[in-house]
C-alpha cells in the first residue's frame, strides 16, 4: 500500500500521470487547470518523467498534438479547463470518433461570458455527445485513483477511448487533501503498457483519417456509439480491480443513504460531498432522503439509475450547467429521458445550482429540495437568483 | 548546429525514383500541378517518412473512405492543425525511441496543408510548431485560393486575381485587392534552420530543397506554388507553363532561407513582363492596362527587395541553372 500524504488534488493529479508513465504531454495553460501542467512540466525538466512536454501555443492545438502523439502510439496525456475545451472541442469530437485513446483531465470552469474562472459543468456539457468517456470525482483520492483507471480503461484493445476525468475547478482541484498514493509496483499490476492496435510508422503502412461518404457515415457513426456502451464492461472491471489493489470501491452511480428514501437528491462531481452533508442534515431531521452520486456520465448508465431511482417519489438533480432556454438542464433531461418509460417512476425536479462558482452549501441543498418537494411542476429552477 | 548541416553532404537526385508514395487513381483534377507536387515532395523524401495533411483537396481526392491513395503512413486530423498533429507524431517519435519502445530509425515527418490550411486558418499552429523546434518539414501546397470549396479567396490569394469571393466589379475592378501574404518570409522570421519557395515546374530544384529540409536540425518550411488550372481558369495542359511564367515574372520568386542566409534559386538575365503571365489566365482576364502596370511595378520592387535581401545576408548569386 502506498504512502498517505496531504496534497494539492492537482499535484496528486500530475504525479499520478507520472506514475503512469504518460508518454507525451500537451498542453495549454488555462485557469484552474494551471498546476497539473506546471508539475508535470516540472517532473519532465526534472528528470522524474521521460516525456516529451509539449507546450502548445493554444488548446486547438493541445488537441491536435494529442492525437498526432496517440496516433504515432504514445500514452499521451493532457489537461484544460473552460474556454479551453471549447476552443479544442472540434478536435475532441475527432479524437474519440478516430478511436485515439488518451486521457484528459478537465477542471470544470464555466463557459464566457461573462467570462468566469469559476466551477461549473457547463464545459464538459458542451463536449457531452462527442464519444468520450466522462467520469466524474467527488475528492482528491478519487481524482488521484481515476488517472489509473482512465489510461487502463482508454488503451484497453476493446475500448480505445479518450477518457475525460471531470474535476471541479477550485473546489476540489486547488484544495490540499490526504491522498493514498499508489507505488510502482501497484501501477505495474494495474496498469499495463500501451499497446497500441494501429500506429503510424513506416514499417506498416497505413492511412488515418479517411473521410465518410454518405455511405459509411452512418456506419461508422454506429461503431463508434457502440465502443462507447460497450466500454462499460472494461470500466466496471477496471474499477473492481482498482477496489482489489486499494481497497477503493467506485462504480458508475453509487448511493448514500438511499435505503427506504422517498427522495433522492441526484449529482456529479464535488457537490456530493456538500449534498451528503445535506442528507446527513435531513435524516437527522426524519426526512427521508437519500443521495445518488452519478460518477460516470457518458457511457450513461441507465440501467443503474432506473433500478436506483425507480423506488423513490422524487428526484431532485442538482445541475451545475444550463441549457439555455432548453427543456431543462443537461442532467436532468438525461435522467427524464432514462426514466420515462419506467411503470413506476418519480418526479424528476430539476435545480440549476453553482454556476460561475456560486457557492451550495448543504443548507442550500436542504432548501432546494424543500422547493422542490413543494412545488408541483416545473421545467427546472435556477437556484438562488438575487432580485 | 548550422556548421554540422553544411558538412553533411547532399548527393542530388539524378533521376526521381519510380517508387510512387502517391498512387494514381486519386480524384484530382486535369492537369493538377498541386498533386504533382506532392508526388514529387514524396518522391524526395522516399519512404521513410509519416505524413499529416490538412483537410483541402490534396485530402479530399486521396482518401474516400475505405480507399486511399498514400503509400506512406497519413493521417488527417483537421483543417487547421496539420503541424500541430505532425507536431505531436514527431514527439511520439522522439520519446519512443527514447525509451526503445520503437525501431531506432530516422522517421521523417512531414506536415502538408494548402494555402488557406497555411497561410489562414492553420497559421497559428504552424507559427508554434516552428516556435518550437520540432522537427517537420512542413509544405504549403499553394494554388492561391481555397479550391476544393469552389474557389474562394484565401490571404495567399494575389493581388488581381478573381475568385468567387474577391470577383472583380465595378467597385472592386481588381477583384482581389490585398497583396500575396509572404509566408516564406514570416516561416524564415521564426529563425528556423530551412525555409524555401518552390514551383514543381522546375522539379530538381524542388526535389533539392526537400532534402534540404530533410536534413535541416529543426523546423523546415517549403512553400511550393501549385498552378490550379481549374482554379485559375486554364486549360489543364498549361499548368507547368503557367508555373515556369510566374517564377520567371518575379511574380513567384524561387528562393531559400539557410540558416538566416537569403538566396535565390533563379534569377533570370531579365524577367519576363507580368503580363505574360496574366495572358490566358481567366482569374486575370478583367485586368485593365492600368492595373497590369500597377501590379508590374509591384511584382519588380518585391523583388528588388529580395535580390537586395540576398545579397544583404551573403546569399549573392543564383546557383540553379537547370530548366
Amino acid at each position: 500500500m502506498g504512502q498517505r500524504v496531504g496534497i494539492e488534488v492537482s499535484i496528486a493529479a500530475a504525479e499520478a500521470v507520472g506514475l503512469c508513465d504518460a508518454d507525451v504531454i500537451a498542453a495549454y495553460p488555462i485557469t484552474p487547470q494551471t498546476h497539473v501542467v506546471e508539475h508535470l512540466a516540472e517532473l519532465v525538466a526534472d528528470g522524474h518523467l521521460d516525456a516529451e512536454f509539449v507546450p502548445v501555443e493554444s488548446e486547438h492545438s493541445a488537441m491536435s498534438v494529442c492525437c498526432g502523439s496517440v496516433a504515432a502510439g504514445a500514452r499521451t496525456f493532457t489537461a484544460t479547463a473552460s474556454q479551453g475545451l471549447a476552443l479544442m472541442a472540434e478536435i475532441v469530437y475527432i479524437a474519440s470518433s478516430m478511436r485515439l485513446p488518451m486521457v484528459m483531465f478537465l477542471s470544470n470552469r464555466a463557459l464566457s461570458a461573462p467570462l468566469s474562472i469559476w466551477n461549473d459543468h457547463s464545459d464538459t456539457m458542451m463536449v457531452r455527445d462527442s464519444g468520450w468517456i466522462q467520469v466524474f470525482c467527488e475528492n482528491g483520492q478519487e481524482v488521484y485513483d481515476a488517472i489509473f483507471h482512465a489510461f487502463r480503461v482508454s488503451e484497453d484493445p476493446r475500448v480505445l477511448l479518450p477518457v475525460m476525468i471531470n474535476v471541479d475547478g477550485f473546489t476540489l482541484t486547488h484544495v490540499i487533501e490526504p491522498i493514498e498514493f499508489w507505488t510502482k509496483d501497484m501501477v505495474g499490476k494495474y496498469l499495463p503498457p500501451f499497446k497500441p492496435v494501429y500506429t503510424l510508422h513506416p514499417d506498416k503502412v497505413l492511412s488515418m483519417g479517411a473521410f465518410g461518404m454518405p455511405e459509411i457515415y452512418t456506419e461508422s457513426k454506429y461503431a463508434h456509439d457502440q465502443a462507447v456502451l460497450n466500454s462499460r464492461a472494461v470500466i466496471d472491471r477496471a474499477w473492481n480491480e482498482l477496489a482489489e489493489l486499494t481497497g477503493r470501491n467506485y462504480s458508475a452511480v453509487q448511493e448514500y443513504k438511499t435505503e427506504g428514501a422517498d427522495t433522492l437528491i441526484l449529482a456529479m462531481g464535488s457537490i456530493c460531498e456538500t449534498a451528503s452533508l445535506a442528507v446527513d442534515q435531513m435524516r437527522e431531521d426524519g426526512k427521508k432522503v437519500g443521495l445518488v452520486r452519478l460518477r460516470l456520465w457518458r457511457p450513461f448508465p441507465s440501467d443503474n439509475l432506473r433500478r436506483v431511482l425507480g423506488a423513490a417519489k422524487d428526484v431532485v438533480v442538482l445541475d451545475r450547467s444550463i441549457s439555455t432556454g432548453g427543456a431543462s438542464a443537461p442532467v436532468t433531461s438525461e435522467i427524464r429521458a432514462a426514466m420515462y418509460h419506467e411503470p413506476n417512476r418519480p418526479k424528476i425536479h430539476c435545480m440549476v445550482a453553482g454556476l460561475g462558482g456560486r457557492d451550495v452549501t448543504p443548507e442550500d441543498v436542504c432548501k432546494m429540495v424543500d422547493m422542490a418537494l413543494a412545488e408541483k411542476t416545473f421545467d427546472y429552477h435556477i437556484y438562488g437568483v438575487r432580485g | 548546429m548550422a556548421e554540422a548541416t553544411k558538412k553533411k553532404i547532399l548527393k542530388p537526385l539524378k533521376n526521381f525514383p519510380t517508387q510512387e508514395y502517391l498512387n494514381s487513381g486519386h480524384r484530382a483534377c486535369q492537369g493538377c500541378a498541386e498533386v504533382l507536387a506532392v508526388r514529387h515532395v514524396l518522391k524526395a523524401i522516399g519512404p521513410d517518412m509519416i505524413l499529416a495533411m490538412a483537410t483541402g483537396c490534396m485530402e479530399i481526392i486521396s482518401s474516400p473512405y475505405p480507399l486511399t491513395s498514400w503509400n506512406v503512413p497519413w493521417i488527417h486530423v483537421a483543417f487547421e492543425n496539420a503541424a500541430a498533429v505532425a507536431s505531436g507524431v514527431e514527439s511520439a517519435l522522439k520519446v519512443l525511441r527514447r525509451k526503445g519502445r520503437i525501431p531506432d530509425k530516422d522517421i521523417t515527418v512531414v506536415a502538408m496543408g494548402g494555402d488557406g490550411g497555411t497561410s489562414d486558418i492553420g497559421f497559428q499552429a504552424l507559427s508554434g510548431m516552428m516556435e518550437r523546434g520540432q522537427k517537420v518539414i512542413y509544405v504549403c501546397v499553394d494554388n492561391e485560393a481555397y479550391m476544393n470549396t469552389g474557389i474562394q479567396r484565401s490571404s495567399s490569394t494575389p493581388f488581381g486575381a478573381t475568385t468567387t469571393t474577391s470577383p472583380a466589379g465595378k467597385v472592386h475592378p481588381s477583384g482581389q485587392n490585398t497583396w500575396k501574404k509572404d509566408m516564406t518570409a514570416i516561416a524564415a522570421a521564426h529563425g528556423i534552420p530551412y525555409a524555401a519557395t518552390a514551383c514543381p515546374s522546375y522539379y530538381m530544384d524542388l526535389a533539392k530543397k526537400i532534402q534540404k529540409a530533410k536534413q535541416a536540425p529543426g523546423p523546415a518550411y517549403i512553400h511550393i506554388l501549385s498552378v490550379c488550372p481549374t482554379g485559375w481558369r486554364i486549360p489543364p495542359n498549361k499548368a507547368i507553363e503557367f508555373g515556369q511564367l510566374a517564377v520567371d515574372t518575379g511574380v513567384f520568386p524561387l528562393y531559400e532561407v539557410e540558416n538566416g542566409v537569403w538566396k535565390l534559386s533563379r534569377k533570370p538575365k531579365e524577367l519576363k513582363p507580368v503580363a505574360e503571365y496574366f495572358n490566358g489566365q481567366g482569374r486575370y482576364r478583367h485586368l485593365d492596362a492600368t492595373l497590369t502596370a500597377y501590379i508590374q511595378e509591384k511584382v519588380l520592387e518585391k523583388w528588388n527587395r529580395l535580390v537586395k535581401l540576398c545579397e544583404a545576408s551573403g546569399g549573392k548569386e543564383a546557383e540553379t541553372k537547370e530548366d
